[in-house]
């Protein structure tokens, strides 16, 4: 495609970059009008691109064949197979692809677990310094008659350790600190997408003023750096339709007026202004200097949407803690809720979470109702824990006696609350 | 006579530390912080015992076990390794090599003084 961008002729061709992404690697089957709109753009036969994509097919074939140790006459059979059978083809040459990938991603795993320089050395640091403490303050509480001179020697070596020890652990927690950042990076399409909207600081210039329209939202997708992931690019699209909603019912320069004069008080803003509480909630998250959280949660509890903020953690990979007021709010539809929090942990600070469900569609006969609940968590600027205590995830929670706890905290028992 | 040790370690305040506790269990104790000279001079002291680290300055702690047991006159040698790699493929490599035994650290002094007594029991 040289000479010509991919974006260009998705573009000259009607289709999304994304589909054109997956033709390109051969991952969709082209055929009939678009296959020669394609080879049209790109100024060549249509057989070019068939050929190209075919051959490309039976190379896979060959290799899933030759790996799994078929040979002789039946190997260059992928041709005939690849004929008779395109759609199995496709779903074996597929499989093969998802191999490969899942083998290198496991070798890199591999490799980074036992060769990482920095990794390795730094634990023998740890480990070096740890058996000179224990064997000098061994020495030091067990020795009864130690002489002055000896003991002033163990003393300042002790001294020396503990320093070396405490600089050890704290380079090696910013090793793995940045180590975890940069593996966030990309890890789920749902941080993709957070990363994107952090990326434009959670609001955007042209849904504001009325330009939110799907081609406005394909061009701020498309032009997300780094480039997003096909599921990713679906989640953003969902969530940009939302904000495009939100600003039509209610722009965020309207709101921030509004919010000078009479406070941050979601209800009397809904009533104001005529919009559900809901919308007032994600509009004031998108609000740059209040400096809000947002969490939003599908019916099942499931967090799809988390802006951060400082002071307050949404956790990746586990269950959130089931004391947040939004799932109070999941369970009590229509219901608004305002709830002073805190969250117990390392930078305890004091929120007001309003919380509140919506109905996603109009009802249907038979259909269950499809809702969502949404947490706004506003600072409490005297930044004094107080309300109620809730935790991140049950894991890493110090609450000692907590009747909603699912699992054991790694923390341990008689951590600070 | 007391017994002779030969330990090999680069860590002083470990060194320091063991050399303590041995001398108060009547030992006479030689340190060599460098690996690179090791061989050489556990050769020439003929000690009782050697306490060898893995990862040393000079050359590695497999490296002076291996040529210890291709000398005759050290191949019976007993040879404490002490190692903050406690990964099953370093003990591994440290039995292929002829280790006596094999501690990983941090370790307890009565651990290490047992561990030298029962080396050095004959």
């Amino acid at each position: 495609m040289a000479g010509l961008k991919q974006a260009e002729l998705a573009r000259d061709i009607g289709i999304s970059a994304s589909y054109l992404n997956l033709i390109e690697h051969n991952r969709r089957r082209i055929g009939g009008k678009l296959l020669l709109n394609i080879a049209g753009a790109l100024g060549v036969e249509p057989q070019a691109l068939t050929e190209g994509a075919k051959a490309a097919l039976i190379a896979t074939l060959r290799e899933a064949a030759d790996k799994t140790g078929l040979s002789g006459p039946e190997l260059e059979r992928a041709d005939e197979f690849a004929g008779r059978f395109p759609v199995w083809a496709d779903v074996l040459a597929g499989t093969r692809r998802r191999v490969l990938t899942l083998e290198q991603t496991v070798e890199a795993l591999t490799d980074r677990l036992s060769h990482d320089p920095h990794l390795a050395s730094s634990m023998h640091e740890l480990l070096t310094t740890a058996a000179a403490v224990r064997s000098t303050a061994a020495i030091l509480a067990e020795t009864k008659t130690l002489q002055p001179e000896w003991r002033d020697r163990f003393h300042a070596n002790i001294n020396e350790d503990s320093r070396r020890l405490s600089d050890s652990a704290e380079a090696l927690v910013a090793y793995l600190d940045a180590d975890a950042e940069q593996a966030e990076a990309a890890s789920s399409p749902q941080e993709e997408v957070e990363e994107f909207l952090a990326s434009h600081k959670f609001s955007f210039a042209s849904l504001e003023d009325g330009a939110g329209t799907e081609g406005e939202i394909t061009r701020l997708i498309e032009a997300a750096d780094p480039a997003l992931s096909s599921p990713a690019q679906f989640i953003a699209r969902g969530t940009l339709l939302q904000m495009a909603r939100d600003a039509e019912e209610l722009s965020l320069t309207r709101l921030a007026q509004q919010v000078k004069e009479s406070g941050v008080d979601p209800l009397a803003l809904s009533r104001h202004f005529g919009v559900p509480v809901a919308v007032i909630l994600r509009r004031l998250a998108a609000l740059p200097d209040l400096g809000a959280g947002l969490v939003v949660c599908d019916r099942s509890g499931s967090v799809i949407f988390r802006k951060s903020a400082e002071g307050f953690t949404v956790p990746r990979y586990s269950g959130c803690c089931p004391l947040w007021p939004i799932f109070a709010a999941l369970a009590s539809p229509g219901q608004v809720l305002r709830e002073d929090v805190t969250q117990l942990g390392r930078a305890q600070a004091r929120f007001t979470a309003f919380a509140v469900s919506e109905t996603l569609a109009g009802p249907a006969y038979n259909a269950p109702a499809l809702t969502q609940a949404f947490m706004l968590l506003i600072p409490v600027p005297s930044g004094k824990p107080g309300g109620i205590s809730v935790g991140s995830t049950c894991r890493v929670c110090p609450h000692p006696s907590c009747g909603a706890r699912r699992e054991p905290s790694i923390l341990g028992e008689g951590a600070e609350v | 006579m007391s017994k002779h040790v030969v330990l090999v370690e680069d860590e002083l305040n470990i060194a320091e530390a063991i050399r303590f506790l041995l001398s108060n269990e009547g030992w006479r104790v030689e340190t060599i912080a460098n690996g690179a000279s090791a061989v050489e001079i556990i050769r020439k002291a003929s000690p009782d015992l050697v306490m060898l680290d893995v990862m040393l300055p000079g050359k590695s702690g497999f490296e002076i076990l291996h040529d210890l047991r291709e000398d005759p006159d050290c191949a019976a040698l007993p040879v404490l390794m002490l190692t903050a790699r406690g990964q099953s493929r370093d003990r591994e490599m440290a039995e292929k090599a002829g280790v006596s035994k094999f501690m990983t650290k941090p370790f307890s002094n009565t651990e290490m003084l047992e561990a030298v007594r029962e080396l050095t029991a004959s």
